[in-house]
């Protein structure tokens, strides 16, 4: 192995977005006919290492070699100019042209366009793979698989012999799946490099030769597939336990408040998105949601919030004092009303829950612009909120009525989980709700939840960081595909137990 | 019956004359609109085409006199509308590509602008000229005669609605085609109408997407304004006519959304809105009032764009980043 | 470095926001250079700019008869400009503001021809007023109505409407309304049914500026004017907060279809005294600018609808005292929506240009 050329070979590739290290001397090699699993959690650069061969980004430090030699990619064209092509986690397809069509899309070929021949050419491709694809399809009428297959066949005919996948099997069936297992295993016979990125374990034993670890930017080493296991690999990836010393007190006596029953939520697309999720959420305590990024839990939280409408099962919700009602069926605002909320920071963090041209004053009244008779809006309550948690949250503004999209994202999100929480709801969901932030306003929030889950509150919290869930959480709700893979007990926990239940999608487990 | 064929075919024939500058008008907007681009401004367009045109002729036959050769006298007035058309459009893509500004605001703008310019320059080459700006006889005959000779023209029937028409017509026929071929078979003409529906994706694939959106938006500008100048020299008579022009630039908007952004379907698309402009003229059906032709137009193409949304149709949709901006660093 | 290579020359980056003070100096500056620019055109056409830039100014301020026709101008500009604000607002392009103007002078006609020889002027006034508003509503409900049923795009549909209903009164004037048989007029309103003047214009400017305050409290004070506000930023936000999106896009459009439809009743009754197919006259367009360079502010909207009005008087002037045909104004007004759209650019955008050490690049 060692006297071959390699195909790609990166040395001390570094990254920095801002203050934020995305990739930190990063080396790699590929040889040509392997395929390499590039594993990490959310976030640990995986993505932005790999954009940087695909001339998406240029990396601040650091070489890349392409067959032995020393290349810059600074734009796609030039990746395409060394053979590297790679296939994004959202296609970029023209909804109403042809797979022909999108496939020869910005070629600067001699000639006039031919789609006969440029047809030939894409079967040409699929038969040599065993693709299945018509290039006089439209892509508004593809799966979402056959949109994949279109954008690999687009990279193979700009003749590209190194393939990066982002997480081409989030979106996939099974039997998708293996189908595009077994095209790479046909490309990679053809001497082709291929690179998958993923954090699914069984992919990377089914598929890979070597699989390569990152961890929050670092790289952690490579191995052979064939010489690991998933557990050394969960060890990787997940690291040694860290302390984090995170406050958890007790609460007396939990009551419950939200039983979830046989959950399932379908998308647009009519691909369920929850599949049969039970669980029980207690007043009183943190319950975590681990999973993989995708695995449900944005639909698990806006099923409950009504904003997603609900296939099947039930949400029964139990105040204090009560008796427990059903929340499917009901609207944001009388679930709202009831004293559910829910704080959920996108990756854009704008986006849902905050407008970004207002203030937090003009943010506070989001959720109290409906209260009171008359045409009128209250501003003063909202205001004298905005005050208080300004004060209270220290968040870093000029002044109230200062536009939060110009706030930095930790303040922004302080805003948003600040002004759930005053609510006083007796649920409180939240997701990413330390997403980018530095560990001071971290535990900020982690102070704040806790706070809550001594007053009674069931506290929803859908995280990342598992060393954080771990000594945050009470019990710890694990999400696979749609599924519940677990639920544990965070005090007794370890990391590669929820590690393991993250990535069990090889169906035999099922629900547990 | 056979008084009532003759009519029919007189009727197709005027449609034909009334749907010529509007076939130029669409056919220009629909090339811009398949950049993204919607571009309000041309009743503006057409105005500034108009005017330049007339004026651009009327110059030439004063500069060369008895000699005045037809065919250039056409050509001439061609590339002055043109001309005029790239120069409006140029100020639109520079305010909506590279400023970013509103595509609306600055359409209407341009409209108010174009048509303050074209009738503007009416105005004063007619107070110039002293009060009166005509193109002498023997050039008119160049611009609204039948390029073709007697003969043809003179088949029973078919005759005159083939052969009897001006010039422009066939031209405009030509264009169609010619842009139906660019769009739909040729590199460059597929790489366009990808920036017209995703610029993000055009972009990716390494498409210049300010560089498309810039020469569609110029070269339709400067095919409606052609339009204007059609107008002018076949229908007002060669004589300035700010009256008889106002509305044709909003009608080839509407026509481009009646016909779905398709240059085949806008020859006969003209031609129906031709025929609709001067029906009440023709057709006079009691009951009916007249006038109702007038707005028949803008009726069937709002009937259009609401089959069409309810039937959300893929294919017969608006270009899909219609009047949007695009700002690589949004995404 | 190939660092260096890779930086443009000049890179784009979205600013974050700048001192008011900046802001207005450049919106300033755009107007100055706009009339530098007109100036240039005078020049062209072989009129002193100065003298003729004088005579706009007197012509269009320089006698009470001069304001008070100026005012007649602005009136309505400024009107349709509060009526479009709030759907631009919300991000819904109503460019049928021309339509709605004539949909309400027809309803307001309608009972002026009609009615008025068995109502009080009072009443009668009051009822045309109520009738341009429903009226210029309705007209505005239907794109409404389908851009929240089917998501219709509503631009283009919204400049259909506008020619649909000036074909009507096209019909209107030859036909059921026609006065004398075959001149193709409507009739002068009766004396009852025409605006009451104050100060020597129709008591049109005291309703506009009472809808300044109007529109200023309802965008910014009242429930309905937050929900505008929040659709606006982002539809998904709206529908988390509970707000019923489709229904809040049609009761702002009929309210903007409204207050058009008063414009429309404000002109056929105190400035035309009857009703013809001219009776919007393009204001529907070029308030839709007015609206859009006030950045949807209603105080900033009587200043621009003023300059354009003024603009408008004065090169009737130039025409009748310099001989220079008044569609300069049109041009000039071109030069100035064009010189004012396009400086907002420099206010959210920042040109980076290259520099030898450029520490990030993208």
């Amino acid at each position: 192995m060692e006297n071959t050329v390699c195909a790609i070979e990166l040395r001390g590739i570094t990254k920095r977005f801002g203050e934020v290290v995305a990739n930190d001397g990063i080396d790699l090699k590929l040889n040509w006919g392997e395929i390499l699993s590039l594993l990490g959690e959310n976030g640990s650069g995986k993505t932005t290492l790999m954009n940087m061969l695909s001339g998406i980004y240029f990396p601040d430090e650091g070489q890349i070699y392409v067959g032995g030699q020393p290349v810059s990619i600074r734009s796609p064209r030039d990746a395409f100019a060394n053979g590297i092509g790679m296939i994004h986690q959202h296609y970029k397809l023209v909804d109403v042209f042809t797979a022909a069509e999108n496939i020869v899309l910005g070629l600067e070929e001699p000639g006039r366009l031919d789609f006969r021949a440029a047809g030939e050419r894409v079967r040409g491709i699929c038969e040599r793979y065993g693709f299945d694809i018509d290039p006089d399809q439209k892509i508004y009428d593809m799966s979402v698989s056959q949109k994949q297959t279109v954008e690999i066949v687009k990279v193979l005919y700009r003749g590209a012999d190194i393939l990066i996948l982002d997480e081409p099997t989030a979106v996939l069936t099974p039997q998708e799946t293996d189908k595009l297992f077994d095209v790479l295993q046909a490309m990679k016979a053809d001497g082709k490099a291929i690179v998958i990125i993923t954090h699914k374990l069984h992919e990377v034993m089914a598929l890979s030769d070597k699989v390569a670890v990152l961890r929050k930017g670092k790289y952690i080493g490579t191995v052979n597939t064939a010489e690991t296991t998933p557990q050394a690999l969960t060890d990787m990836m997940v690291g040694h336990t860290v302390t984090l010393n995170i406050d958890r007190p007790r609460y007396e006596k939990p009551v419950k408040r939200l039983e979830i029953q046989n959950l399932t939520v379908l998308d647009g697309e009519g691909i369920k998105r929850l599949d049969g999720v039970s669980f029980t959420a207690l007043g009183g305590e943190i319950l975590g949601v681990a999973g993989i990024a995708g695995s449900g839990q944005k639909e698990l939280l806006e099923a409950i919030s009504g904003l997603c409408p609900v296939g099947e099962g039930e949400i029964l919700y139990t105040p204090d004092g009560q008796e427990p009602s059903n929340l499917v069926g009901k609207t944001p605002m009388q679930i709202r009303k009831a004293g559910v909320a829910m704080a959920f920071v996108p990756e854009d963090r704008l986006g849902m829950g905050l407008v970004g041209s207002m203030g937090m004053t003009g943010n506070m009244m989001l959720r109290s612009w409906k209260k009171g008779k008359g045409v009128f809006v209250n501003r003063k309550d909202p205001n004298a909120l905005a005050m208080q948690i300004w004060k209270d949250l220290e968040v870093v503004t000029p002044d109230t009525e200062f536009p939060v999209r110009r706030m930095s994202g930790g303040n922004v999100q302080k805003v948003l989980v600040g002004r759930e929480i005053a609510s006083a709801p007796s649920v409180l969901m939240t997701a990413y709700a330390v997403r980018g932030l530095d560990i001071n306003t971290s535990y900020t929030i982690y102070n704040l939840l806790t706070e809550q889950k001594m007053k009674g509150v069931a506290v929803l919290y859908v995280g990342e960081d598992l060393d954080v869930l771990l000594e945050l959480c009470d019990r710890i709700l694990v999400l696979c595909g749609g599924r519940v893979s677990g639920v544990v007990d965070a005090r007794k926990a370890t990391k590669d137990q929820i590690g393991l239940l993250m990535t069990r999608l090889d169906g035999k487990e099922g629900r547990s | 019956m056979g008084n009532f064929m003759n009519l029919f075919i007189a009727l197709i024939i005027a449609a034909i004359t009334y749907g010529t500058p509007l076939l130029f008008g669409t056919l220009g907007e629909t090339l811009t609109e398949k950049s993204g681009n919607l571009n309000l401004g041309v009743e503006g367009i057409m105005f500034m085409g108009g005017a330049l045109g007339l004026g651009g002729v009327f110059y030439y036959e004063k500069a060369a006199g008895a000699g005045a050769n037809g065919l250039v006298a056409v050509v001439i007035g061609v590339l002055c509308a043109f001309l005029a058309g790239v120069l409006a459009s140029l100020i639109f893509s520079f305010l909506t590509i590279t400023l970013r500004a509103n595509q609306n605001v600055t359409g209407l703008a341009l409209s108010i602008f174009g048509t303050g310019v074209g009738q503007f320059a009416g105005e004063y080459m007619r107070v110039r000229e002293n009060g009166y700006i005509s193109i002498g006889n023997h050039l008119k005959t160049f611009f609204q005669n039948s390029p073709f000779p007697d003969v043809l023209q003179k088949i029973p029937v078919v005759g005159g609605v083939l052969f009897g028409n001006s010039v422009f017509f066939y031209l405009g026929l030509m264009l169609a085609a010619g842009m139906f071929f660019f769009l739909n078979r040729t590199r460059t003409g597929l790489y366009l109408r990808s920036v017209g529906e995703s610029p993000a994706t055009a972009d990716a694939a390494g498409i210049a997407v300010e560089r498309y959106k810039y020469l569609a938006t110029v070269i339709g500008g400067g095919i409606s304004a052609v339009g204007g100048m059609v107008y002018i020299m076949t229908i007002a008579g060669c004589v300035w006519n700010h009256e008889g022009l106002s509305g044709v630039g909003w009608l080839a908007v509407a026509l481009v959304i009646f016909c779905m952004w398709r240059p085949l379907s806008a020859i006969w698309g003209s031609v129906l809105f031709g025929a609709l402009m001067i029906l009440y003229l023709r057709l006079v059906l009691p009951f009916i009032p007249t006038q109702i032709y007038k707005i028949l137009p803008y009726v069937v193409t709002v009937v259009v764009l609401i089959v069409s949304s309810m039937r959300n149709n893929k294919e017969k949709q608006p270009p899909a980043s219609l009047g949007l901006a695009y700002f690589r660093e949004d995404r | 470095m190939n660092h260096e290579k890779k930086t443009p020359l000049i890179r784009l980056a979205k600013r974050d926001g700048m001192e008011g003070w900046k802001i207005w100096c450049i919106r300033c500056g755009a107007v100055l250079f706009a009339l530098l620019l007109g100036a240039l055109v005078m020049g062209l056409v072989g009129a002193n700019p100065f003298t003729a830039y004088g005579a706009m100014v007197s012509g269009a301020l320089g006698k009470k008869s001069a304001i008070r026709q100026t005012v007649k101008i602005a009136v309505p500009l400024l009107g349709c400009a509060l009526a479009i604000a709030p759907c631009f607002k919300m991000r819904f392009w109503n460019i049928g503001a021309e339509g709605q103007i004539t949909a309400g002078a027809i309803a307001a006609s309608y009972f002026a021809l009609f009615w008025a020889d068995r109502l009080p002027a009072p009443v009668l006034l009051t009822v045309m007023g109520v009738a341009g508003a429903v009226g210029g509503g309705f007209w505005a409900l239907i794109p409404a109505f389908f851009k929240a049923r089917w998501n219709t795009n509503e631009t283009l549909f919204t400049l259909m409407m506008n020619y649909i209903v000036i074909g009507v009164v096209q019909w209107l004037q030859g036909g059921p309304w026609e006065g004398r048989k075959g001149s193709q007029i409507i009739p002068q309103f009766d004396e009852a049914a025409c605006l009451p003047r104050v100060f020597g214009i129709h008591c049109g400017w005291i309703i506009v500026l009472v809808l300044v305050v109007f529109m200023h409290i309802y965008m910014n004070y009242t429930k309905h004017g937050y929900e505008i506000s929040v659709i606006g930023d982002s539809v998904n936000t709206a529908r988390y907060a509970g707000m019923n999106v489709g229904w809040v896009m049609m009761r702002t459009m009929f309210l903007s279809g409204a207050i058009s439809g008063i414009v429309g009743f404000i002109v056929a009754s105190g400035a035309n005294n009857t009703l013809y197919d001219g009776v919007a006259g393009g204001v529907g367009f070029t308030s839709i600018t007015v609206a859009w360079l006030s950045q949807l502010n209603a105080f900033a909207m009587v200043g621009i609808s003023v300059l354009l009005a003024v603009l408008s008087k004065g090169a009737e002037t130039l025409q009748t005292r310099m001989a220079v045909p008044a569609s300069i104004s049109d041009i000039i007004t071109g030069i100035l929506l064009f010189c004012m759209l396009g400086c907002e650019f420099f206010i959210h955008y920042r040109l980076i240009f290259r520099k030898k050490k450029e520490a990030r690049n993208g």
